[in-house]
């Protein structure tokens, strides 16, 4: 059955890709393109455009597209079923333990250790993206301008970036 | 941070389709919507707490907008509050993607389309960059936190490990040194 087939893709690949969106791309090509063969390497690429260019998880956007292109509706829902189920198994066994230790001074200090390295790995996604993004003296003058922003208001994020938008389709 | 407010389902709902429908890039650039949402407007979670929820979210399979928004759920509702979270933060993508899908023909966006976005993508690199900031104001405040991040920073710099790593590394690091300080009668 196609909807248990499109699921069990979708829970393999979001079993197997750990830091978010960008990771789960070439798992995505490998279970959709080359195994199944559900899509052809122009409609992956298709579906990486829209996905860039659609608000959301890029996981879901890929699993909603392709889960479409498949089999329809039931598709995408199938689709993103299997994206999730391996998240929510994962993350409530941690929610569990977090909780039934909460307190431990073990586990506090485990998390202590954590956070500076968190700081680093959000520092670390914004110069992979800006190095995929900031190219010339507009986007560098878009990119500053946002960040003075940021730093100095209270701005909401969300008018910030269709500000950006905005500001996008003026200069480019 | 605002006086906290009782997450109903309904708030926690709208809270992450608000995620969903304004992350444009995936993973980390949903960051700043989140925290504002979660930690600045709502005031459901302490910078701290939100900065957890993040190792975890990252150190678990899957979507880190998803994984986020299940543990938030799960901390603030349990299961419903789960099930609310997931809802929200994935409709907007569904629903747009299965309208693009069922109606687009040709791949090339419109130029205007395509524009937007260009101006778009500077701005997530710095509000990623703000937040990176913004949340290492707090936790880069003593010698220890300081010269982990270091570390950090080094290791991820000249190598290509996975986060999870550093993340599991850092958690065991955090575990021994605080094992070696209790053995001198040092409490957390």
């Amino acid at each position: 059955m196609i909807y248990l087939e499109l699921f069990i893709s979708f829970f393999t690949i979001g079993a197997f890709s750990f830091g978010g969106g960008y990771a789960m791309i070439p798992l995505i090509e490998r279970e959709l393109v080359r195994n199944q063969a559900w899509l052809t390497a122009q409609q992956f690429i298709d579906i990486l455009a829209i996905a860039e260019i659609t608000p959301g998880p890029v996981a879901i956007n890929a699993a909603t597209f392709a889960g479409y292109k498949v089999s329809g509706l039931l598709g995408g829902i199938a689709a993103n079923l299997g994206i999730v189920v391996p998240s929510l198994m994962a993350v409530m066994t941690m929610a569990y333990i977090v909780q039934r230790f909460q307190g431990a001074p073990l586990l506090k200090s485990a998390l202590a250790a954590v956070r500076p390295v968190v700081v680093v790995l959000i520092f670390m996604a914004a110069v992979t993206v800006g190095r995929q993004t900031i190219l010339d003296f507009k986007s560098a003058g878009i990119a500053v301008l946002a960040l003075t922003l940021m730093l100095r208001t209270k701005l909401n994020p969300i008018l910030l970036l269709i500000g950006a938008g905005i500001a996008g389709v003026i200069i480019f | 941070m605002p006086a906290p407010r009782n997450p109903t389902l309904s708030t926690l709902f709208w809270s992450f389709f608000r995620v969903g429908a304004f992350t444009f890039g995936g993973g980390l650039a949903m960051l700043p919507v989140m925290q504002r949402e979660i930690v600045d407007r709502q005031g459901w979670q302490s910078e701290h707490e939100f900065v957890d929820v993040l190792a975890i979210a990252q150190s678990s399979p899957g979507a880190i907008a998803i994984n986020t928004a299940i543990f938030t759920g799960y901390k603030l509702l349990g299961v419903p509050g789960v099930a609310v979270a997931i809802a929200g933060v994935v409709l907007p993508s569904f629903l747009i993607i299965t309208v693009l899908a069922a109606t687009l023909t040709a791949a090339e966006p419109p130029l205007l389309l395509t524009k937007f976005f260009l101006g778009i993508r500077p701005a997530v690199v710095a509000l990623i960059l703000a937040a990176a900031i913004g949340i290492g104001r707090n936790v880069l405040i003593d010698r220890f936190n300081i010269m982990l991040a270091a570390v950090a920073l080094g290791v991820s710099l000249v190598s290509n490990i996975h986060p999870a790593i550093l993340i599991a590394g850092a958690a065991l690091f955090g575990y021994l040194h605080q094992q070696l300080l209790s053995r001198r009668g040092v409490r957390p």
